[in-house]
């Protein structure tokens, strides 16, 4: 009779956990494999199955030790699971905490990830913590992944995998093929950026996931490069986006206009000596801030930084016309 | 959790494995208690069981094998499992588990109100400490949430939608630059692009309306009924914008322009001189059309309608004046 996997797996975790031993191969097949007949054919086909069984277990938390089995030979592999290495550590949450895990549960609208938090929090339940989200008056923000490169990528982030897409970059007209080593996924303004080592640039780069045109194909082995130490992806989107650093200005703008920029002012006051405006501080990107500043038309002046103000004035002198010498 | 689409047998493994300690703590529990912890129903626990009960340290050696007692379990519907003591801990979080929690409640710390963020981050601590010292048990995973993603709004517009319920919104109109209340029967939330709609009849506007909830500022839920609860949203993603009166517009976009095509409603694209793009627009108002001029200059042209153009012109030149007088005019 052939047992279903699930029950496989049970098997195989059960056997290697605790065990005071590393177990060889040829044992683990014996309990837990014993449909897979000696021969050629079985022999791969229990290779296949075990290869899959042990990256599950390591994908539910397991930690799978490799070693050899003998103690005089080393040539026989044995694996075991160690209690200590495997086993969550015990945490004590007060209640307004386990609410809070309650609502973090609500926050991937990607079902991956949204399955990976359950499970996390499965494990935090089996401890006994008691989860109700209904106690805490926040919102959880909610967060998508609707680009299909998000799965495959974040897989390969989990397996350190590389993987090779065709990527559209705006300034050109036909998508290439890219070979990177994703280290990590970063959102900002809403959307996806995956960072990494392009291995035909020989640099890190940063990709916008929905950029990327067609299907992600992850190549190779598991565990194929390691992330530099201290990569941090959010700051290696940021520093390698085409976007410039973030200024604080000053801006005049008309009593009753310019709702968008008083929403997100930093402070506020009326011009004394100029009635019916108020001096708003904002901050933002330089050129997004000149964006921002324009749409307002003859309802916002900018006073600082002089090269915010230079650059709303060269923009507005180039669509006022020739007729502007006033 | 509920339980998901293609479950798998991992993840089966992967729930008894935080089910048995739970049961092993309490030696005795009634299954619609454990299903209730855990957030999911008593036929799932029970299918789950039915597994653990074959499983065990030798299998074929029915001495060691995890003893379910099915009698109980069918009759008084109470769960006893024994000789799994081996399995009295949860497995540790794996990274992508450990990664996706953590993340989720960073993502929460940074839209919370001040005085929720004491308690997200306590919780957070005490997390990040069981995934590993310095984060070497994490992915790398950032999430600058949006004001959208952590808005207030979208919870109170999705229940009333639920309810049946009519909502009060605070929106913001920029090309009026203007916020205004109004009384709206909800139909759906329609995602576009980058942007998130809500469609709705406006009882204000005696219309149908689709609101950016972006600029929804403020949401309440109504006790009223909505006065035609069988009507269904609108599919957003077609030319919702003709419903009202507009006019055709056309503007001739420079290459850094361009991403216009794909943020608005473009009726119609040529190629035009020096790889630029001419497009049609239809718009309902003048004042969006001069926001857009001055937002895009100089990378577009308006080229038809000629009263726009001209007053668009006038406008950018007043605004200048604003720069030349040395400061602001005080009107």
């Amino acid at each position: 009779m052939v047992q279903p996997r699930a029950e496989r797996l049970m098997n195989l975790h059960i056997l290697l956990l605790g065990a005071k031993r590393f177990i060889g191969k040829d044992a683990i097949r014996e309990a837990c494999y014993p449909e897979h007949a000696r021969g050629p054919a079985g022999d791969e086909a229990f290779e296949r199955a075990f290869e899959r069984d042990k990256d599950a277990l390591r994908q539910i938390g397991a930690v799978i030790e490799v070693g050899s089995a003998d103690a005089f030979f080393d040539d026989e592999i044995g694996y075991r699971i160690p209690t200590e290495q495997t086993s969550l550590p015990e945490i004590r949450f007060e209640s307004d905490e386990a609410a809070v895990l309650g609502l973090a549960a609500q926050v991937w609208q990607q079902a991956t990830l949204a399955k990976a938090t359950g499970r996390a929090l499965a494990k935090l339940k089996g401890q006994g913590v008691e989860i109700d989200p209904s106690r805490l008056e926040v919102v959880a923000p909610a967060i998508t992944a609707d680009e299909p490169a998000f799965e495959p990528l974040w897989d390969a982030i989990g397996k350190r995998r590389q993987v090779s897409f065709p990527y559209q970059r705006a300034d050109e007209t036909a998508p290439t093929t890219r070979r990177v080593q994703p280290w990590g996924l970063a959102r900002s303004s809403g959307r996806w950026y995956v960072v990494g080592f392009d291995v035909d640039r020989g640099a890190e780069r940063v990709f916008r996931l929905s950029r990327i045109v067609g299907t992600v194909r992850a190549s190779g082995k598991s565990g194929a490069y390691d992330v530099p130490p201290g990569t941090d992806v959010r700051e290696v989107a940021r520093r390698l986006s085409p976007s410039y650093p973030s200024v604080r200005a000053e801006v005049r703008v008309r009593q009753g206009t310019g709702v968008g920029l008083r929403r997100r002012a930093e402070s506020l006051t009326p011009i004394a000596d100029r009635p019916g405006w108020d001096a708003v501080v904002v901050q933002g990107p330089v050129h997004e801030l000149a964006d921002e500043v324009l749409t307002y038309g003859a309802d916002v002046v900018v006073v600082a930084p002089q090269s915010l103000r230079d650059d709303v004035i060269a923009r507005l002198r180039a669509v006022a016309g020739s007729g502007e010498a006033s | 959790m509920t339980t998901q689409a293609g479950d798998t047998a991992p993840d089966q493994v992967a729930r008894l494995l935080a089910l048995v300690p739970y049961l092993l703590a309490r030696g005795e529990v009634r299954l619609e208690d454990a299903a209730a912890h855990f957030g999911t129903d008593a036929d799932q626990i029970e299918r789950d069981l039915r597994l653990l009960f074959m499983t065990g340290v030798s299998p074929g050696l029915p001495g060691d094998l995890i003893e379910v007692d099915l009698e109980a379990l069918e009759g008084d519907r109470i769960i006893r499992v024994d000789n799994a003591d081996y399995l009295a801990r949860p497995v540790r979080f794996s990274p992508a588990e450990a990664t996706s929690l953590v993340v989720a409640l960073r993502t929460m710390v940074e839209a919370a109100p001040e005085e929720a963020r004491d308690v997200i981050e306590r919780t957070l601590t005490k997390l990040e400490s069981a995934a590993g010292q310095d984060g070497e048990g994490l992915l790398r995973l950032h999430v600058d949430p949006t004001a959208l993603e952590s808005s207030a709004v979208v919870p109170v517009l999705q229940a009333a939608i639920a309810h049946g319920h009519q909502a009060e919104i605070t929106y913001y109109v920029p090309s009026r630059d203007e916020e205004s209340r109004r009384v709206v029967d909800p139909r759906g939330l329609a995602r576009v692009e980058d942007l998130l709609y809500l469609d709705a009849w406006c009882h204000t506007a005696q219309g149908d309306r689709a609101f950016r909830v972006d600029r929804i500022l403020a949401a309440t839920e109504l006790d009223t009924p909505v006065a035609d609860p069988g009507a269904r949203a609108r599919d957003l993603t077609g030319g919702w914008f003709t419903d009202s009166e507009t006019r055709t517009v056309t503007l001739r976009l420079a290459p850094p322009a361009r991403w216009v095509i794909e943020y608005y409603q473009v009726t119609a694209q040529r190629p035009g001189p020096d790889d630029t793009i001419d497009v049609d627009l239809e718009v309902a108002s003048e004042q969006w059309v001069r926001s857009l001029l001055f937002r895009l200059a100089p990378h577009a042209t308006l080229l038809a309608p000629d009263d726009y153009a001209a007053s668009f012109t006038s406008a950018a030149r007043a605004t200048l004046r604003l720069y030349e007088d040395g400061g602001v005019d005080s009107l």
